[in-house]
């Protein structure tokens, strides 16, 4: 496939024509949606009848930010992040023509929420060992899937989930995967709400109990699953890139401010850990921003594996500082009534929800140890753990 | 304002004329060499350094002979020479010493940088290594009328390889020749830099600065060295996780490669990422001091406060995690971990940097 050469002065104009002929204040956010994407503006690089115009995806700052200044609707990144993360570029390499065309548009828009069926109550960091059930009913050209994922955020709201699930039992546990797109509304697919420690429900767990889908609706070659899902999984980790902190941004915000406006909760113990922390968060804003600055000069680095560990144990520190700060106040909780929101909201609640909700930084999206043996071993090459899993057919592999 | 985090084109050609003379002239078995004859300094290494490649005069302007370049290259060379614990006056001569005779801006400041960059002599200020910026200066010299200076200063980091002195008095800053003090050496934990007492008797000075001027220079110098230390302490770290990682890749116990242990692989890998954020830590102090930014205390601070725990850090665990052999005197990884632990003292403790970031920070003690 050639490459168009669509300069940032073509997309400025094809900016401009947009909001000609769609203006922000009169239109319907939908309706410039749907035009935005039509248009080949909703992610540049993809390519043109999808959304794009296949051009470097360095050029998609230069469309947000002329669409920002105009005032227009943007899709709400943060509520359909999964389909936005990890579905549509798993989608747009082993999709269909015919697939394509029929999700990427409505899950952009953010008609269609998604969300990501893969870890089950056996299967969190050795996502392979899933089990899942698809077994093919040839006859009618439906696979049947049978299992229990869990941690499936926004699975209360989506209407499409990406699925894992084995088809083959008796091949090693990597090879007998086959990726699916899940209809939520189909029969035998019920979402329970998960509580967690926070007292909210932000995840699910997910039961799914004869589920018919459609032949049409596997992604990628039978067996080929996990190649498919290592490509969601790849861009899940795809993360920070553009975000830039100011200093003092982030969790160290409230509890410097406490520290201030509170003279009488100081302690020297408390200023020692407090100061070091500070530096540590300056720190890892600096790194994040390094990293930010190589990757606009095309030369990125392996930092971005580190960032996410960074961050998890420094939210983690922060916090737990920040409710021994507190002092009496930090044996109070705000509020344990069970909810369920669409995203974390970190700042707009009280130190003890940060302290127990940045218990999750270091699991969710792979876990710290995880995440330190994948650096290990890509980053400084150090030899993988020896492993007696891999040939073995999953059906004989200890559960 | 943005910092340039990144390392420019013309750093990273500084960076391979210097590593690829390091490689050469410098090499931890030479540096073990030399350091036992209680001699570290290769006065022939340094000549190429200061010469060849124009070190010395790096952050001397055009018009005294220098390279007219900034504290960002400056750091580039110091990465090299803490990869290498080189034993040379990079430091001492080439950054503290010359950012106090450019806070000088006289006659004669101005021909000993010329004489600085030119690399015909080697200056070190006679203060103690652990002089932090921010702290009291000291007043240990004192001027006897006339410029005749006495009194005696401990832990003077290069002084049996300088010519010159900078001496603090409290009528001013004065420039002495070396030969006129009385040099005695110390038993340095950092065999790779050497420490002296140095002891003036009525020693006669060239007076570069008055009192205020002369204090402002040393402050200025103070802050800049303490920037700058991050990126040896930075290139000193890295060194010692590459090693670490090649031993263990290479060191098999229990029939398996160490390195594949996942107690070890965290280790390391936390390392990295510490390594990783010592660069970012290190780069920012560089470029704030290139730039002035406002909040280059700040930044130098928040470097020092980090850097100097990584470096050593990253000492320690390329001492355990080589065995036994990491504790041996003829494995270079001693001379690293002295160094390290030599500089977390120097320009200022992790501590005394962390009262400074709570100082610029506003976050005050109780």
């Amino acid at each position: 496939m050639t490459r168009s050469t669509v300069t940032a002065e073509e997309l400025s104009n094809r900016v401009r024509d947009l909001l000609a002929a769609h203006p922000p204040a009169t239109t319907d956010r939908t309706d410039f949606l749907r035009a935005r994407f039509d248009a080949g503006l909703a992610w540049v690089h993809y390519p043109e009848g999808l959304g794009g115009l296949g051009a470097p995806r360095t050029l998609q700052a230069v469309v947000d930010a002329e669409l920002e200044a105009a005032g227009a609707p943007d899709n709400d990144p943060r509520r359909i992040g999964i389909g936005l993360g990890m579905a549509a570029p798993t989608i747009l390499a082993y999709g269909t023509e015919e697939q394509k065309r029929r999700f990427l548009r409505p899950l952009w828009i953010g008609e269609e929420v998604w969300c990501q069926l893969f870890s089950e109550p056996g299967a969190g960091s050795d996502l392979a060992a899933l089990a899942t059930r698809a077994v093919l009913d040839e006859a009618a050209g439906e696979w049947v899937v049978d299992g229990q994922k869990v941690w499936t955020s926004s699975a209360h709201t989506a209407r499409w989930g990406i699925l894992i699930a084995r088809t083959d039992p008796a091949l090693p546990k990597h090879q007998g995967i086959t990726y699916f797109l899940c209809d939520m509304h189909a029969p035998g697919v019920e979402v329970r709400p998960l509580r967690q420690i926070t007292g909210e429900a932000e995840f699910n767990e997910v039961f799914l109990t004869g589920v018919r889908i459609p032949d049409a609706q596997r992604l990628g070659a039978v067996g080929e699953g996990w190649a498919v899902a290592r490509t969601t999984l790849m861009n899940e980790r795809v993360s920070i890139g553009g975000m830039r902190i100011p200093r003092e941004g982030g969790m160290i915000a409230p509890v410097a401010a406490t520290w201030r406006e509170r003279p009488e909760l100081r302690t020297h113990a408390l200023h020692q850990r407090l100061l070091e922390l500070w530096v540590e968060a300056e720190v890892a804003r600096l790194t994040g921003e390094r990293l930010r600055q190589q990757l606009v000069a095309g030369q990125p680095g392996p930092e971005g594996s580190g960032m996410k560990l960074t961050f998890a144990r420094l939210n983690q520190e922060i916090s737990g500082l920040e409710v021994e700060l507190l002092a009496e106040e930090g044996l109070a909780y705000d509020d344990w009534t069970m909810r369920r929101p669409e995203g974390v909201d970190f700042t707009g609640r009280e130190a003890g929800y940060r302290y127990l909700r940045a218990k999750g930084n270091s699991i969710e999206g792979g876990t710290s140890e995880i995440l330190l043996n994948i650096v290990a071993e890509r980053v400084l090459g150090l030899p993988p753990e020896p492993r007696d899993d891999k040939d073995l057919p999953w059906k004989d592999l200890a559960r | 304002m943005t910092l340039d985090l990144l390392y420019a084109e013309t750093e990273e050609e500084l960076r391979s004329a210097v590593r690829s003379l390091l490689a050469d002239r410098c090499d931890s078995a030479t540096v073990l060499a030399r350091a036992e004859t209680g001699h570290p300094h290769d006065p022939a290494l340094w000549e190429t350094l200061a010469t060849g490649i124009g070190a010395a005069g790096l952050l001397v302007p055009e018009k005294l002979g220098g390279q007219g370049a900034s504290h960002r290259e400056a750091a580039v060379v110091l990465e090299e020479l803490g990869r290498a614990v080189a034993p040379v006056p990079f430091l001492t001569s080439s950054v503290l010493a010359t950012e106090i005779l450019l806070g000088c801006d006289t006659p004669e400041s101005a021909e000993l940088l010329r004489e600085l960059a030119s690399g015909s002599r080697i200056c070190a200020p006679a203060l103690p290594l652990t002089l932090a910026p921010g702290a009291p200066l000291p007043a240990a010299l004192r001027d006897s009328g006339e410029g005749t200076l006495s009194g005696s200063v401990t832990s003077v980091a290069d002084a049996v390889a300088a010519d010159v002195l900078l001496v603090l008095a409290d009528t001013g800053l004065y420039a002495v020749p070396a030969a006129s003090a009385e040099l005695t050496a110390q038993v340095p934990l950092d065999l790779t830099r050497p420490l002296a007492t140095v002891t003036l008797r009525e020693a006669a000075g060239i007076r570069l600065a008055d009192p205020a001027t002369a204090r402002a220079a040393v402050a200025g110098a103070l802050l800049t060295g303490a920037g700058l230390l991050a990126s040896e302490q930075l290139g000193l770290a890295e060194w010692c996780l590459t090693e670490t990682v090649r031993h263990v890749r290479g060191r098999h116990q229990f029939n398996r490669p160490v390195g594949s242990f996942q107690a070890l692989k965290h280790r390391l890998a936390r390392l990295w990422l510490d390594v990783a954020s010592a660069r970012a830590a290190a780069r920012a102090a560089a470029d704030a001091l290139a730039t002035g930014a406002p909040d280059a205390p700040l930044t130098v601070a928040v470097a020092q406060a980090y850097c100097s725990g990584v470096a050593v850090r990253a000492a320690e665990e390329c001492v355990q995690l080589h065995g036994g052999i990491g504790m041996t005197w003829e494995h270079p990884a001693h001379l690293y971990l002295k160094r390290a632990k030599a500089d977390s003292l120097a320009l200022g403790t992790t501590g005394h940097h962390r009262g400074l970031v709570a100082d610029f920070a506003e976050l005050p003690a109780p």
